[in-house]
């Protein structure tokens, strides 16, 4: 069991996420028309391009922009969080580990303690962001069960991890469902909206571009995010 | 019954046509009709797979539901933070739903749908500014208003609008010799004031090629004088094209994507026929969008440019002001606290958030200028725009919709308010009306005007 979800299956995971979201990203921008979207993207690839990295950099920089700034409460839980949920998957020292069997490298690691951390912070800040869609009418409108299921499928692996961490009751059954989850989540990246952890990047662009290049771009006026 | 008599799926092409419409007052048998309009539903999912591509398909599926949003419309802010007037819940339930039940929806639906585009949405892109995803509401809106125009479902007026430019090129029943003639009749009033005073009509390789809102035409022609008056004074070799004059564009705000084609297109023929140095066009902004920014989009030019530079009224003001053509007595400044509308549609939409301060650090006293919050690309919509000012059926939402601007003019204490924009000038001079707090509005050409030093060759005789 364990030999088949550390090997094929986690290779299968990990295949169907990378092609999956390598070929989302693709279509994304071979979707993008100059005509329809009326941003001439391939007349001014350069202003294009500097729009784009700006919409970016401006919205992953903390308290960078001013919807972040209006907003300090959400902030402060959405960065918490998607630290979290992206540095420790890639550099805890136990999946570096892994890595470093199955394909003879690894990257930095992060020690126990902030991997700890940086754990428990993700899940009282997806606390925090499940009670604020339940407190807020202008999120709970918007918010369907789809909503709680990504947020489920986000989590799983951060609970299971720490239980199996900390070895409540059977170590191999927690380590096991932390697996599951895990590869779940990498299945489930491409299919769903947490198709956004690639899509975000591309999306920002394409506004920073039209910024860059229609609205204002051109004038010279530097968009203030 | 399907198809109205009034209210169809069809654009209308005559001056026949038209009059009838506008004979149906208020529009009580047109929306009459809409009630029992038919959906094209196999249209409306065709177009759907042609037109909607990566970019909005992509907002709709990854939005996170987070209401980040939700702060940045003025429309949600003024209907006491009601929940449906979030931007991602109106867009969610429109076109979200039109799309995910892959265009089977009816009537009812249809009308839900024309009244959150155009009575919860004034098109201004605040919300796109404040989405960490980067999720631009107001851009799927307007593209929302297209799927809607060709089913008919849109409001009365704008149906007539789009009508008016198929027919006119022009936003109203204005033909080309009633401009040419209006405009060589107010030059003719202001000649005895201002020596030479001409209007060059047709004038081939001119500096300058205006444009202007076919409103000025019929309701506001001293506008015309004045912009002649600014001309002159500034020594410009200017002209204006007896075809191809009207810069605004209603089929804009009604999604008749068709007709801002040929509106669009009438004008750079003009550009194309005169070959100006460059087009300047009036103190509008939505007419600025439509010819310079959106236009060249509808017009299949692959550059995203007008044939010639085409530059804003203010734009233009700003450079005669600067480089001295235009010189202003600093004894007739402005002396009473004044603020500045950010038009959406040129600020936000195209860059422009300094030229118009540079305009008033000439006209100003010092002291006296106070600034709006928030101001430049992030400030609100003057509540009227994107053809909200205009239509009838949805005017208590309108009126309701200015108070976010009354109330950010109260803030400054300002007592006039510079609103170099048609749309925002009928919101304020609206909102004045409504709620009776006493400013005043106006445009710069006239305040200008006021503070000119006239060049010697403008004295009048002694
Ligand atoms: C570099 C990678 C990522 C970026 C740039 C990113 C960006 C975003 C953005 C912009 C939002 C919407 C804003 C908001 O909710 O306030 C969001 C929401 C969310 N993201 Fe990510 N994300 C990334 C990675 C991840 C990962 C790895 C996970 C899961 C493990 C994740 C799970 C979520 C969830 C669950 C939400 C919804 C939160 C809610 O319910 O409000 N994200 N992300
Ligand atoms: S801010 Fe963006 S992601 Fe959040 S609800 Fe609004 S549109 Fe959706
Ligand atoms: S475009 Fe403007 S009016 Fe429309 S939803 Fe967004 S903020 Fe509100
Ligand atoms: S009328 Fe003026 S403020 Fe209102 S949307 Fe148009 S440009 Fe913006």
């Amino acid at each position: 069991m364990y030999e088949f979800l550390t090997g094929f299956m986690f290779w299968l995971a990990l295949g169907v996420c990378l092609i999956g979201m390598a070929v989302r990203t693709i279509l994304y921008f071979k979707g993008l028309q100059w005509n329809l979207d009326r941003v001439a993207y391939k007349a001014y690839p350069v202003q294009g391009f500097k729009g784009a990295i700006r919409s970016i950099y401006k919205w992953i920089l903390p308290f960078g922009t001013h919807g972040w700034r209006k907003q300090p409460f959400m902030t402060v839980m959405f960065f918490s969080f998607h630290i979290g949920a992206v540095v420790v998957p890639l550099f805890l020292l136990a999946h570096n580990l892994f890595l470093k069997e199955q394909l003879g490298f690894s990257l930095i690691t992060i020690n126990g303690g902030v991997a700890d951390f940086l754990s428990w912070l993700v899940i009282i800040t997806l606390i925090f962001i499940i009670l604020r869609r339940l407190a807020l009418p202008e999120v709970r409108i918007l918010t369907n069960w789809y909503d709680y299921l990504i947020i489920l499928i986000s989590a799983a692996p951060f609970i299971t991890g720490l239980l199996a961490r900390y070895e409540v009751g059977n170590y191999s059954f927690w380590l096991l469902a932390h697996i599951i989850s895990g590869e779940l989540l990498l299945f489930a990246i491409p299919f769903t909206k947490l198709s956004h952890i690639f899509l975000f990047f591309a999306s920002r662009a394409q506004l920073g571009m039209d910024y860059g290049i229609k609205r204002g771009g051109l004038k010279g006026t530097v968009m203030d995010w | 019954m399907p198809e109205g008599i009034f209210c169809n799926k069809k654009p209308i092409e005559t001056q026949e046509e038209l009059t009838a419409l506008l004979g149906d007052t208020s529009g009580t048998q047109y929306y009459k009709e809409m009630k029992e309009l038919d959906v094209d539903t196999k249209l409306l999912w065709t177009t759907i797979q042609n037109t909607c591509k990566s970019r909005i398909r992509t907002w709709l599926e990854i939005c996170a539901h987070c209401g980040m949003c939700a702060d940045s419309c003025f429309l949600y802010l003024v209907n006491d933070r009601d929940p449906k007037q979030v931007p991602a819940y109106k867009i969610q339930s429109t076109l979200g739903e039109i799309v995910k039940r892959k265009g089977n929806v009816d009537n009812e639906f249809m009308l839900m749908a024309m009244e959150t585009a155009w009575a919860k949405c004034t098109c201004c892109n605040r919300c796109g500014m404040y989405c960490p995803h980067g999720i631009d509401m107001g851009i799927m809106f307007g593209y929302l208003r297209g799927l809607l125009y060709q089913q008919g479902f849109v409001p009365w007026e704008l149906k007539i609008g789009a009508g008016m430019h198929r027919v006119y090129r022009a936003q109203m029943d204005v033909s080309e010799e009633e401009f040419v003639e209006t405009f060589q009749w107010m030059v003719e009033e202001n000649e005895e004031e201002y020596p030479g005073l001409t209007v060059p009509v047709d004038v081939e390789n001119a500096d300058i090629m205006y444009t202007v809102n076919a409103r000025e035409v019929k309701h506001y022609p001293e506008d015309l004088a004045e912009a002649a008056i600014l001309f002159h004074a500034a020594g410009e070799n200017w002209t204006i094209p007896s075809k191809g004059w009207e810069q605004t564009s209603l089929a804009m705000f009604a999604g008749d994507w068709a007709a801002c084609k040929m509106q669009v297109e009438n004008v750079y023929a003009a550009m194309e026929r005169l070959k100006p140095k460059r087009m300047v066009g009036t103190e509008c902004g939505h007419a600025h969008r439509a010819t310079v920014v959106e236009g060249p989009y509808w017009a299949g030019r692959q550059d995203g440019r007008p044939p010639v530079e085409c530059i804003h009224y203010i734009e233009w003001l700003a450079e005669a002001l600067r480089e001295g053509k235009l010189k202003i007595d600093p004894e007739r400044r402005i002396k009473v606290p004044v603020t500045l509308q950010d038009s959406c549609n040129y600020v936000r939409n195209h860059g422009l958030r300094e030229t118009a301060r540079e305009i008033l650090s000439y006209i100003v006293e010092p002291g006296y200028y106070r600034e709006m919050s928030p101001n430049r690309e992030h400030n609100f919509c003057c509540g009227g725009g994107g053809g909200f000012n205009g239509i009838g059926l949805f005017r208590p939402q309108r009126n309701k919709g200015l108070i976010t601007k009354r109330d950010q003019i109260i803030a400054t204490g300002a007592e006039l308010v510079i609103a170099p924009c048609h749309n925002c000038w009928d919101a304020i001079r609206d909102l004045e009306e409504e709620f009776e707090i006493g400013i005043k509005w106006s445009f710069l050409k006239p305040l200008v005007i006021s503070m000119l030093e006239l060049p010697d060759h403008m004295k009048p005789e002694e």
